[in-house]
């Protein structure tokens, strides 16, 4: 019973993490009409970015710069925007296949680099970050795991209100007008690559508070924590959930981490010891099938997304789309 | 009022080794409502296209207002009093129709990111006069009980005159109209030319694409044709359709074709 309730635990954390993760994807691609390809090189900015704000000084290692929790984990949500910044303003401008293309190269840049820069990021194993904040106070255990879930999920909820707002702002209405058609919005006197560029940073600050609550879950982080396959498996999040839909994109991540550990618990379970060797590969197909199907049949995902409409006559009502 | 809003000295644009408009002159005079007339291919929609900044000129000035504006974008080119609506609608259809017209204003407090969290009072009101005003507009052409519906789902006609609607919401002073009748029915047709007239009345000043002979030579003045790419005629509607030359060669072939 404890057992299954720990696991309960850690499963709502991971997938509340990644769910804040695939809100960040949904302001950018959801809302904006961005392709980000490389959403594992801002979550992974913010992960290691945390732990290398918030971890005292380690010998041969950039950093000790000991930051409150609190602020490291700002901070690492700062250093994923000045990346999105840089890689923003040089890309922003591409069209979507070039901008899926350059940014998943440069998601596999900052993996080769936090693989190569041991000075830096402790190279292939990873760095060690600081003991979970607040461990002692809940002397550990599961009540410890419980609590950080806690936090994990007031994180979600708090980003999910952001952008809920944000999104039945005029500001949202100008991303979709932006999505939909740039020259006619442009024709419109709206001038798209600032708005662009802003929803870039602000859906990759949140890639960056999800990798650093991930960072500080496991208190520790490695180049095998920012692999394309997260990318892969935040976009399939994504597809699954209903782009454009905050709700969708937040019970994608939940129903795509649930897929995604119970086949693997099964595989490991029921499957044939040869084909064991290959499990992560057959995940990865599971989860491929699952994304071509949704294409296929539901492309608006499950749940779809909402028109801004008047009736109520207040401001971000909404109803179904497709009357 | 002869004070000029508009003009073009030596205006061209090539695609590759073709020139689709060729050394054109403009001048549109604020107040009135210019019909700008020829055959398919003559250049019409690429003049609207260079003179709102969608376009490059290959050579040549644009005049607004008196300042120089070859160049400007659109964006800065719609803020400076120069709005236009597309021959082929290019709504947002994955956007209501209200919303379509709810984005046109300019400099709302809410466009920007902080605006809907450190002012949300000024941008609470500033929605909720946007949309009174997005629902009359919408009213004036007759598209006000399709304001819920996604704008990729209503009727070719509809859309151009959702196309309309968003341009008036965003109050420029020079709108050019391409084919603004085309698609749409006879009888919203003619409340059409009775808004254009009701809005010229209070001073907006209309280039006017259009096909339809009987629209341009009762409502238009001056009417420019151009073919292949050159201004063939200009002047009224009245010596528009004395003169042979055009008789003969766009209002007769237009006419059946
Ligand atoms: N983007 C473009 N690329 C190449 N050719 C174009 C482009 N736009 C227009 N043209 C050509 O320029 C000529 C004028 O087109 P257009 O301005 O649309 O004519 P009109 O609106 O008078 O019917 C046509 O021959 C058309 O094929
Ligand atoms: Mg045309």
């Amino acid at each position: 019973m404890i057992g299954l309730l720990s696991y309960a635990v850690f499963f709502t954390t991971v997938a509340s993490i990644l769910a804040i993760a695939v809100l960040g994807l949904n302001l950018q691609w959801g809302n904006t009409g961005l392709f980000n390809g490389g959403v594992v090189a801002f979550f992974g900015a913010g992960a290691y970015g945390t732990l290398i704000l918030g971890s005292a000084a380690q010998p041969d290692q950039f950093g000790g710069f000991n930051l409150f929790y609190p602020a490291a984990l700002i901070g690492g949500m700062v250093v994923a925007g000045l990346l999105a910044w840089v890689v923003g303003i040089l890309t922003l401008r591409l069209r979507h296949d070039y901008l899926a293309i350059a940014t998943f190269g440069i998601a596999v840049t900052f993996e080769n680099i936090m693989r190569n820069a041991e000075w830096l990021s402790g190279g292939a194993k990873g760095i060690r970050g600081f003991e979970q904040p607040l461990r002692d106070a809940f002397g550990g255990g599961l009540a410890y795991n419980a609590a950080f879930l806690a936090f994990v999920v007031a994180a979600l909820i708090a980003v999910y209100q952001f952008l809920q707002h944000l999104v039945s702002s005029p500001f949202g209405r100008l991303l979709r007008a932006i999505r939909e058609d740039e020259g006619a919005a442009r024709s419109l006197g709206k001038a798209p690559s600032r708005v662009r560029l802003t929803a870039f940073i602000t859906g990759s600050v949140i890639m960056g508070l999800s990798g650093g609550l991930y960072a500080t879950f496991y208190a520790f982080v490695s180049p095998q924590d920012v692999l394309p396959t997260l990318t892969f498996q935040i976009w399939a999040m994504l597809i699954v959930g209903g782009a454009g839909n905050n709700r969708g994109a937040v019970l994608g991540a939940f129903l795509i981490w649930g897929a995604w550990t119970a086949s693997g618990w099964s595989l490991s379970r029921f499957a044939p010891i040869e084909a064991q060797l290959y499990t992560g590969s057959i995940q990865y197909i599971l989860i491929g099938s699952v994304i071509v199907g949704m294409l296929l049949w539901r492309p608006q995902g499950l749940f779809p997304e909402r028109l801004v409409v008047s009736q109520s006559g207040k401001p971000g009502a909404t109803k179904k789309q497709g009357v | 009022m002869t004070e000029p809003i508009l003009q073009t000295r030596g205006l061209s644009r090539d695609f590759g080794p073709f020139r689709a408009v060729d050394d054109l002159s403009l001048t549109i005079q604020k107040g009135s409502i210019t019909g700008l007339i020829g055959p398919n291919g003559a250049g019409k929609s690429t003049c609207f296209n260079l003179l709102t900044g969608m376009l490059a000129p290959t050579a040549g000035q644009i005049m607004l207002n008196g300042q120089d504006v070859t160049r400007q974008r659109p964006d800065q080119l719609f803020s400076a009093g120069l709005g236009r609506t597309f021959q082929i609608p290019r709504p947002f259809s994955r956007m209501s129709v209200l919303e379509n017209v709810m984005l046109a204003p300019l400099n709302q407090t809410g466009e920007r990111i902080v605006g809907p969290f450190l002012r949300r009072a000024r941008v609470h009101d500033e929605e909720a006069r946007i949309r009174a005003r997005a629902l009359e507009v919408l009213d004036f052409v007759t598209l006000a009980p399709l304001a819920d519906h996604p704008a990729g789902q209503i009727s070719g006609g509809q859309m151009k005159l959702l196309e309309l609607a968003r341009v008036l919401m965003g109050d420029p002073e020079l709108i050019l109209l391409d084919e603004p009748a085309a698609g749409v029915n006879p009888t919203l047709t003619g409340i059409l030319i009775g808004k254009i007239e009701e809005l010229n009345r209070q001073g907006k000043t209309f280039v006017i694409i259009e096909h339809d002979m009987d629209f341009v030579m009762q409502h238009c003045d001056p009417v420019i044709a151009l073919a292949e790419g050159r201004k063939v005629f200009e002047g009224t509607a009245a010596q528009a359709q004395a003169d042979p030359v055009l008789l003969d060669a766009y209002l007769g072939a237009m006419a059946h074709g």
